[in-house]
């Protein structure tokens, strides 16, 4: 289990292998596919410090406002990163992102803007939304809000021992195309 | 981290001390022209959307034990407990994707179809409103969502299957389907020559087995499968998820499909897609299969993926008038 807390340097990020588990701590910038398009076509400056070294999850949570006007977060699950394919390269370069949360994996353009940027992708377990969210201590801020609406704002919140598992990293690896290939030889094994 | 984290759901009493249904509550079936079904049905949406059945819990820390400890796929199990477990104290949603609801209400003779429906309709509303529901039905071509999970022109969602049955009690069954192992799901069409499946049993196992590691870990594995041979494409499909509402762990009442199933699900666990798609032992917890009648000319595979989330739950009313879920 190797605990990492972001900003996360690129040094730190070279070092990750394919099944490391991460424990991430630190701040995070949730966004999936509206605040994704917006990233990669207006290239936003006030972003930039709000991104640069941070990681990016791409989660649409169940949040509460509180009577003091602050916000919970109920559930907070992963949502299947595929669709940011298009953008996610893009995003990581211009916003010297290091790292993306998500589900599922992503594909060939991404591994390659991870290779060449210097960051990880780090999956979490889809379905653990209750266990997510208490391990979101803090709602920081929120931008985009009215503009976006709730599941897809650039939620900044403040996460501890947010638990991951490193599957596609800095080096071309990546456990999907790994287990894919091994239950591929053996359901061959097994219908033969 | 890699503790094992042992599931301590709150006791029955506690979570009826919650119901939203007014202590001592029942129905009158001699009279069933003026029963109300919302609350009884709110209060079932209330439960599954927070507690998992016990044998699936079982399941996933039967799985989670045969993991080495400390692995990977152990320390992932051991959080969907954490999971479990966090959702039940607190009656929070145990996934954000609340899933697609999908009812099955078998009646006596004299049940209004039309004011059932329109009672669980109510209820479905009542429990997104309450946040136990996130608003999941949206317009096909628009994406624009209805915002209280109301299909409100051809009301298919919430999708309501109704029986008359020739018993007295009232049975009606939920199932929260997410789309992430919707997704995965897959009919196949025997002979297929791309997997090599013919039309016999041997067919049927390679297409199921192709199902799987096709999912890999998108569907959120570990996970419980409904697979129905033959029926027709709509058929099939429907049965194969009315399959997923069976419990794990009782046996298919066709000795020949039972060792089937046995035999599957442990040869299954060795394709390593493990949960999550990490890689492990435990990468489906049960599989379901029915037998169904076919056209000659046709024959069908349907096969029905549920996550390890599988939140389903049924509510009985007896002869008695009194309500009880599981
Ligand atoms: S497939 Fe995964 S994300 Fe979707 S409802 Fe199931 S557990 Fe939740």
């Amino acid at each position: 289990m190797i605990r990492l807390t972001t900003p996360i340097t690129e040094d730190q990020i070279r070092q990750l292998k394919v099944g490391d588990e991460v424990l991430l701590n630190g701040r995070v910038v949730l966004s999936r596919d509206i605040g994704h398009k917006f990233m990669k076509e207006q290239k936003p400056e006030w972003l930039k410090p709000i991104l640069e070294n941070m990681v990016i999850y791409h989660c649409g949570p169940v949040v509460r406002k509180n009577e003091d006007g602050t916000w919970s977060f109920v559930a907070a699950g992963p949502t299947t990163s595929i669709r940011e394919e298009p953008y996610q390269a893009d995003v990581i370069e211009t916003y010297k992102v290091r790292g993306v949360i998500g589900k599922g994996g992503m594909g060939k353009k991404t591994s390659e803007g991870l290779q060449k940027s210097g960051a990880v992708y780090l999956h979490a377990t889809g379905g653990a939304g209750s266990l997510l969210a208490e391990r979101v201590k803090r709602v920081v801020d929120v931008k985009m809000l009215e503009e976006f609406g709730s599941p897809e704002a650039f939620w900044i919140i403040e996460v501890e021992d947010f638990p991951l598992v490193v599957t596609m990293d800095s080096h071309g690896g990546s456990l999907h195309e790994i287990v894919l290939a091994q239950s591929q030889e053996r359901a061959k094994a097994l219908t033969s | 981290m890699s503790e094992c984290v042992i599931p301590t759901l709150t006791s029955l009493e506690v979570v009826a001390s919650k119901s939203v249904l007014p202590g001592g509550w029942k129905a009158d079936l001699s009279n069933l022209k003026v029963l109300d079904l919302t609350l009884p049905v709110t209060e079932l949406l209330r439960r599954t959307t927070s507690r998992l059945p016990q044998d699936v819990i079982d399941a996933i820390v039967k799985g989670r034990d045969a993991e080495e400890e400390g692995s990977r796929a152990f320390n992932t199990l051991n959080d969907m407990v954490r999971n479990i477990n966090l959702s039940d104290g607190q009656v929070t949603p145990l996934c954000q994707d609340t899933g697609s609801i999908i009812f099955w209400v078998r009646h006596p003779f004299g049940l209004s179809q039309l004011a059932a429906r329109k009672q669980i309709r109510a209820a479905v509303v009542q429990a997104t409103k309450n946040v136990w529901l996130r608003p999941n039905c949206v317009e096909s071509l628009s994406g624009k969502n209805s915002g209280n999970n109301m299909d409100p022109f051809h009301e298919h969602h919430p999708a309501i299957h109704f029986e008359e049955w020739d018993k007295p009690e009232i049975e009606i069954s939920v199932m929260q389907k997410g789309g992430g192992c919707e997704n995965v799901g897959a009919q196949y069409r025997l002979p297929d020559a791309t997997i090599g499946a013919g039309r016999d049993i041997k067919g049927v196992r390679k297409c199921i087995i192709d199902a799987v590691v096709k999912a890999q870990g998108q569907g959120c594995s570990p996970g419980i499968l409904g697979v129905a041979i033959g029926g027709d494409r709509v058929t099939g499909y429907e049965k194969s998820k009315e399959l997923i509402l069976r419990k794990l762990g009782t046996a298919n009442a066709d000795p020949k499909m039972d060792a089937f199933e046995k035999e599957l699900t442990n040869d299954l666990n060795t394709l390593g897609i493990g949960p999550m798609g990490y890689g492990g032992n435990t990468t489906v917890l049960g599989v379901m299969v029915e037998e169904m009648y076919r056209h000659p000319a046709s024959f069908y595979v349907s096969i029905s993926y549920m996550c390890w989330s599988s939140r389903r739950g049924t509510l009985t009313i007896g002869t008695n008038g009194e309500p009880s879920f599981d």
